[in-house]
């Protein structure tokens, strides 16, 4: 999530979550999701890639040690469904991988790491339309920016960040980056 | 990547990963219930066809509609080429009917490099005479990749896999075009075929030569047999097509021999009994099926490459 930078006064290479904070985090999505789908029937994790794919598996991994519950987990990329593909060079494609039989009449959990303008959640609603028809759509974030700029909001968030939009939020993932934490800097700086 | 795609030789090593990698995450879509992505919706790709084509068309067409793009398809025949219209004045007539994207095939070497210069679009070359046929050659690779490689494929070449390429090298766009990208991706070709059916420069192509097929089944990973191109001679090649069909045709004691993971490929459309023997053509190392089908994946990624991001600034050359 990017975008260029006027300083915000001390906040820049601040981190807004460690490692142990992000657990938690999703330890209460998880119980969340167990809790708003009454026990987890019917659910399906979808990734957004890169940083979505591992925090959905995270979170199955998690609902599979609460309730015993195997929760299919998968990827769904937007690339082709995207609104500003004209704005850059043509970009390689994520990959799309649905669990074994397909999400018609299932609740679909999207998982991305950060909800920003919303653009991302609203080609992912439409790959998913392509690919079948859900009973239900619900979002799960690890961090919510704010700065929508269409009318979706997330079911569960991991932590609430308001952001200037000239900041940057980071995520890191273990499984991508080698290490976990979130901060926020004042250009695309990465820590 | 550049703007046009005229030569498989213009493709570097990570042009050509990002093509078949593309076209890996897209082989997916052949199985959903929808096979349709809203990519290219509102541009416009004309299919531009001077020589007679099933597949190639047919797979450009595929791929462009998948993609949600508008297909324009305009073949020689009933059109005003039959008036005696120019390639450049049929080209200036797409150019104003606002073509994003060209697709030609056409009967004379370096057609497709012309036609770049006088289109505002990409330029796809579809085959263009004896010259080449760079989506044929993707295809070949992808297909060489999937069966070869692995069932997670992404990312990886071709190095040191050993392909040979038999029969009409000297009429073969196809030949051309894989000789350039399966060395660009670390592929060990070998071109088998007699000496009055290869190219007099076949001397500084990235490849091998041999005379003789039979030394070289069982050192290949894949073979491909290329098609005997009646229509292209002119003179007499070989003796007969019995005598040919002898030393370099594919039959099923010759592929007794190949190694037991080898793949048999070939670019259609086959001439069943000269080149390839029935049995061949229809056993289970035979992918010529899959070619086809990887045709419209791989011709897809290279339209959304082309195609999908910021259009290219409207002056300047490939």
């Amino acid at each position: 999530m990017c975008a260029a930078s006027s300083p915000v006064a001390g906040r820049d290479g601040l981190a807004v979550l460690d490692a142990e904070e992000i657990r938690r985090a999703l330890t209460r999505i998880a119980h969340e999701i167990l809790e708003r789908t009454r026990g987890g029937d019917g659910v399906i994790l979808l990734g957004i890639p890169t940083r979505g794919v591992p925090l959905a598996r995270r979170l199955a991994a998690r609902i599979g040690e609460f309730e015993g519950l195997d929760v299919p987990c998968g990827s769904l990329d937007v690339t082709m469904h995207r609104d500003d593909l004209r704005l850059h060079p043509a970009r390689a494609l994520g990959r799309t991988e649905l669990p074994g039989g397909g999400i018609d009449g299932k609740t679909v959990v999207l998982v991305d790491d950060v909800l920003y303008s919303g653009r991302t959640v609203r080609a992912a609603l439409d790959a998913l339309n392509d690919l079948g028809r859900p009973r239900s759509v619900q979002l799960a974030v690890l961090v919510d920016r704010g700065h929508r700029e269409l009318p979706i909001r997330a079911d569960y968030v991991g932590k609430n960040l308001p952001t200037s939009q000239r900041e940057v939020v980071h995520v890191l993932l273990a499984e991508v980056d080698g290490q976990d934490g979130v901060t926020i800097s004042d250009d695309g700086r990465q820590p | 990547m550049k703007r046009h795609l005229i030569s498989a030789g213009d493709l570097s090593r990570a042009d050509a990963l990002l093509i078949l990698d593309t076209a890996e995450e897209l082989a997916g879509l052949a199985d959903r219930p929808i096979k349709k992505l809203p990519t290219l919706r509102g541009r416009t790709v004309v299919n531009l066809f001077y020589e007679d084509s099933t597949r190639t068309r047919i797979s450009f067409e595929a791929a462009a509609k998948r993609l949600s793009a508008d297909v324009i398809n305009f073949s020689a025949k009933g059109s005003s080429v039959a008036k005696g219209e120019s390639l450049k004045d049929t080209a200036l007539t797409l150019e104003a009917m606002g073509a994003d994207a060209v697709v030609i095939r056409h009967g004379a070497s370096g057609a497709a490099h012309r036609l770049a210069h006088w289109v505002r679009g990409s330029v796809l070359n579809a085959g263009d005479g004896t010259h080449e046929h760079p989506t044929q050659a993707l295809l070949d690779a992808f297909t060489i990749r999937r069966r070869l490689r692995g069932d997670n494929p992404r990312g990886a070449g071709l190095d040191g896999l050993r392909v040979t390429i038999v029969g009409d090298v000297l009429h073969s766009r196809v030949a051309r075009s894989n000789v350039l990208l399966l060395s660009t991706l670390g592929a060990e070709v070998t071109l088998a075929a007699p000496p009055t059916l290869l190219p007099l420069a076949v001397g500084s192509w990235p490849c091998a030569v041999s005379y003789d097929l039979d030394s070289e089944l069982a050192k290949s990973d894949v073979v491909m047999m290329l098609r005997v191109q009646q229509e292209r001679m002119t003179a007499a090649y070989f003796p007969s097509v019995r005598e040919y069909s002898r030393r370099y045709g594919l039959d099923a004691e010759r592929m007794a021999r190949l190694p037991g993971h080898a793949i048999v490929m070939h670019p259609g459309p086959m001439n069943r009994g000269v080149e390839i023997a029935a049995e061949v053509a229809d056993s289970v190392r035979s992918t010529i099926v899959e070619q086809v089908a990887n045709g419209v994946t791989t011709r897809m990624a290279v339209l959304y490459l082309l195609l999908g991001g910021t259009e290219f600034p409207a002056t300047g050359e490939a």
